[in-house]
């Protein structure tokens, strides 16, 4: 019988063998795709396993940490005036994944970034528990806080973006309605239900959507500055003060339709400082048909339009049509028809023509911190086009100034500070049925400098319709986040 | 070999051993088993540390409970089976202390003590161990010879079939939600008799193919090359079969009926030398796997679960999916995976995302995370040798019914060794089987000691040297003749 037995004895070992190749396999093979497979609860775990580092506004964290009592994450993220900031951060939550900020800089933040490898291996050696980094922001708590307190003041929906022009830094980036992330961070019942209320599909105010970044609304007049910028780099007209051939009333090429102006104001061969002091659809709408669809076009992209941006969060694209007929093009360069913005690139127009016709490429995120603090990366400002050049952007700044002095923006001016600004109240709807979004658009000069340039809408479904306008509604806000800048940097 | 005598045969081979004069090894088995025993209490103390930042309360009680347990079964082999192979009971120990630190470890995870799956099991676990051990003992202590269980062939059968239908018994079964039906409930406590008809059905098939051997092996005709057994000579193998298959079908569990109809042919083979009867048994295991995989849903579960269990976890993410499903496969596949080479270290894995079983049948995938690749590979080398020192015991045996019993016992321990580890690890179906020491369960744990106990007395008896020839008077004039 011991033929038969030596025979079951490698068959045995062979089951052994099997079971370690097949070991082998899971263990070695197959064991880095295990691990990090998204499904493996074990990858969440270890994100909240140890405290997330923070984001940090003006040298302050607007972000914490505490520990959860309940289920296997150890950590959940906290906010500090959470609904301010949750357009700048976005969210991180237990049971919700990351956005935005939170999302984009998650390998910083919970510390396992390439880039914090070897400092956590040599903490691992030591004992040390692991720790995130952090992510220190170009934004201005101060002008955040101005932003979001008219916004919410005002009451309707609405969103600011500020830049600083000669950089790019965004200084402001509100949205209203908001929410506060802190109360989705976690996994409890609590979170679930906080969750379920800033649901688009049980909240049509949508509070969670970054009006700021995400949403695009037609810019109304305050396109018209892109446009008057189209008509000076193509030379159509070479001063502000130069009478233009504007004919009242002016038929759009290829209809018999008129384009109607706002009330009674004096538009007829109107210099474009006096068309844009009063808002002269006749004027404007004249110089886009004239100047084409393509030169529009390529002035709108100067400015950014028809680009998503990534501050590093993604900005939606705003549009500029590329395939419109003069009447259309008409429309389109008063900010109507097709023409739509984020609030972000109307604070890029604003921005170009205060920094003397440069657009600096805007962003949000200033460095990056190991955990001890060192700078692992700095954002340095880059150039990303030159719209205009810097006599016509300086033509432009005293046509705006115009507009704030003596014109539709009024309610924007600041004592001792020149402000240059363009309102805009923009019909949408069917047949312009609702409510028109109120716009204002500026920038604020001390000196020789602009420190800051602003772009307001605000959309409020119950006011009365004849009292929206952008120098009633948006003007205030623009000038309260401009002032705050103005008085942080004393 | 075929055709002399079972006496001869044994004789023949006892060299590999060296019966006579060969050293009793029982100082060997004792260093042993202080490794044996400190490695868990390490162990012990690692998770505590690892969890609590402590060593833990109990780690004296433990390491004392444990010495003492090993302490005790070492006395009795040392006096019940002095000859006893050195390694079965310091390889047993260490896995049973390491399956106790294991548990403990489970027990503390606040995720399982919710769902009632951990807290106190250690404690259980420690007080089945003591009656495994008892039990060891009082096989060494009262079974003096393996060969008195012959006498109980066919009351044997009679229990195994009786264990083996327990769980279909109304009212005694344990319906569980999950897993198969192969479970009684008595009182509180739950017991899984397929862990002990395991060993009582290895001393049917010993004593029943010592006698039936020869005819099974002799007749028979050959055909391409294999001997084709006689039609009537099939009979047996075709009921164990059946009674495999109605074991598949009625308590739905894959693993027991693989080990019952693998450990009978495994018998049958050394029985008759005969390879013809490994290909019958492979033949008719596959078909009949396949035949019931074939209508029974609960077996085509266990299958999709295998071949895709990515699925599998998210149907059972899925309100409203229909069917049972459950997401342990893939959950024991993340945390081998996650383990890698050398493992998180004790304490520090998840496994306890398996939930449901963590510490039972999947308490495999722990070791797999806590203790990487490099703990796996050793745990299954151990078992490796538990089962390669089983079979050496079937080859010292002097009886062809210790040869088949220790073959059959240690093959049955391999095959459950597979059949586990290998439906944790996704090379196979999943069963509802447990590994044998490691496993939280007092069915599984007092099984195996007495199948430990029962392969120590038939290696004693192996072992033992050869009675000395009676004195003859006339012995120095006459030169004995030993059979080679």
């Amino acid at each position: 019988m011991n033929k038969p037995l030596r025979r079951i004895a490698i068959f045995c070992g062979l089951l052994v063998l099997a079971l370690l190749i097949r070991d082998n396999w899971l263990q070695y093979v197959k064991a880095d795709s295990l691990r990090e497979d998204p499904d493996n609860r074990r990858v969440l775990i270890a994100r909240y396993a140890t405290p997330r580092g923070d984001i940090i506004v003006d040298g302050k964290s607007i972000t914490g940490h505490a520990e959860t009592t309940s289920g296997d994450f150890k950590f959940k993220r906290t906010y500090k005036d959470g609904a301010m900031w949750a357009p700048v951060t976005g969210f991180v939550s237990q049971s919700y994944g990351a956005t935005q900020l939170e999302a984009i800089e998650d390998g910083i933040l919970t510390g396992n970034d390439d880039r914090l490898f070897f400092r956590n291996t040599l903490d691992m050696l030591t004992g040390k528990p692991k720790e995130g980094g952090n992510v220190v922001t170009t934004l201005n708590a101060a002008a955040q806080k101005a932003a979001y307190d008219g916004l919410k003041k005002q009451g309707g929906k609405g969103a600011v973006a500020a830049i600083e022009p000669s950089t790019g830094k965004i200084l402001a980036l509100a949205s209203y309605p908001s929410y506060d992330p802190s109360t989705i961070a976690g996994g409890s019942n609590a979170d679930a239900e906080a969750w379920k209320k800033i649901d688009k599909k049980n909240n049509p105010d949508d509070p969670a959507l970054n009006r700021a970044l995400r949403e695009v609304y037609p810019p109304g007049s305050t396109f018209k500055v892109v446009t008057a910028a189209a008509a000076l780099e193509n030379g159509l007209y070479t001063d502000a003060d130069e009478k233009t051939d504007s004919p009242l009333p002016w038929t759009m090429p290829g209809t018999t339709t008129q384009l109607k102006n706002e009330g009674n104001i004096p538009c007829k061969n109107a210099t474009m400082r006096v068309a844009l002091q009063y808002s002269c659809n006749t004027v404007f709408g004249k110089i886009g048909s004239q100047l084409g669809n393509e030169k529009m076009l390529e002035e709108a992209k100067k400015f950014g339009f028809d680009e998503q941006q990534f501050v590093p969060v993604r900005s939606s694209a705003s549009v500029f049509s590329d395939d419109m007929n003069p009447s259309e093009t008409a429309l389109s360069s008063i900010g109507q028809f097709n023409t739509a913005a984020t609030p972000l690139q109307m604070a890029m127009v604003a921005s170009a023509v205060a920094n003397n016709g440069t657009l600096m490429k805007p962003y949000m995120v200033d460095s990056l911190q190991a955990p001890n603090l060192d700078t692992l990366e700095k954002t340095e400002p880059e150039k990303m086009s030159e719209p205009l050049s810097a006599q016509n952007a300086q033509i432009l700044q005293s046509m705006m100034e115009t507009v704030v002095k003596d014109g539709t923006g009024k309610t924007a001016q600041i004592d001792g500070v020149t402000v240059g600004g363009k309102t805009g109240t923009a019909q949408h709807g069917e047949n312009n049925s609702k409510n028109p979004y109120a716009w204002f658009i500026s920038y604020a000069k001390v000196g020789d400098s602009a420190p800051v340039a602003v772009a307001v809408v605000v959309q409020d479904d119950n006011a009365v319709r004849e009292n929206i306008s952008g120098s009633g509604l948006a003007a205030p806000i623009a000038k309260s986040v401009m002032e705050a800048v103005i008085k942080s940097k004393q | 070999m075929s055709g002399t005598s079972a006496t001869n045969t044994s004789t023949h081979h006892t060299s590999t051993i060296g019966a006579i004069g060969a050293p009793s090894r029982r100082n060997t088995e004792l260093a042993l088993l202080v490794f044996a025993v400190l490695i868990p209490v390490f162990a012990y103390a690692n998770v505590g540390l690892a969890i609590n930042d402590q060593v833990p309360a109990g780690l004296l009680s433990y390491g004392l409970g444990l010495g003492l347990l090993a302490g005790v079964a070492h006395l009795v082999v040392r006096k019940f089976a002095p000859y006893a192979d050195p390694l079965m009971l310091p390889l047993a120990t260490l896995l049973n202390g390491l399956g106790l630190v294991a548990i403990w470890r489970l027990d503390q995870s606040k995720l399982l003590q919710s769902i009632g799956q951990a807290g106190g099991k250690a404690t259980n676990q420690l007080i089945y161990t003591a009656m495994g051990i008892a039990l060891f003992a009082v096989v060494l202590i009262f079974l003096k010879d393996h060969r008195t269980l012959q006498r109980y062939t066919y009351i044997s059968m009679a229990g195994a079939l009786v264990l083996l239908l327990l769980p279909l018994v109304p009212g005694l079964g344990a319906e569980l939600t999950y897993g198969a039906k192969i479970w009684i409930q008595v009182g509180s406590f739950t017991i899984q008799p397929g862990e002990f008809a395991k060993i009582v059905l290895a001393v049917f098939f010993a004593g029943y193919l010592m006698v039936k051997r020869d005819a099974l092996a002799l007749a028979s005709r050959r055909f391409m090359g294999l001997y084709l057994p006689r039609g009537r000579d099939l009979g047996p193998i075709i009921v164990v079969w059946m009674i495999s298959i109605l074991i598949l079908v009625f308590e739905t569990d894959l693993g027991t009926s693989l080990l019952f109809f693998g450990m009978f042919v495994i018998m049958l083979y050394v029985a008759t030398e005969r390879t013809s009867w490994i290909v019958f048994g492979l033949l008719m295991s596959g078909a009949g796997a396949v035949g019931v995989a074939s209508f029974e849903p609960h077996v085509q579960t266990r299958v999709q679960a295998w071949l895709n269990p990515m699925h599998e976890y998210t149907l059972s993410r899925t309100p409203g999916a229909t069917g049972v499903h459950s997401e342990q496969a893939m959950q024991a596949l993340w945390a081998f995976g996650s383990g890698g080479t050398l493992g998180t270290g004790w304490g520090q894995g998840h496994s306890e995302l398996i939930r449901f079983a963590a510490n039972s049948d999947f308490i495999f995938a722990t070791f797999g995370e806590e203790l990487g690749l490099a703990g796996v590979m050793a745990i299954l080398l151990i078992y490796g040798l538990v089962v390669e020192r089983g079979v050496r015991t079937a080859l010292a045996a002097r009886d062809p019914f210790g040869k088949l019993l220790a073959v059959g016992l240690s093959g049955a321990f391999a095959l459950q060794v597979f059949v586990v580890a290998g439906g944790v690890m996704g090379l196979i179906p999943l069963t509802g089987m447990t590994m044998p020491f490691l496993a939280y369960g007092g069915s599984s744990v007092i099984a195996n000691w007495a199948l430990i106990g029962i392969l120590i007395r038939i290696s004693d008896t192996a072992r033992r040297p050869a009675p000395a020839p009676a004195p003859s008077p006339d012995a120095e004039m006459t030169q004995v003749v030993r059979p080679s």
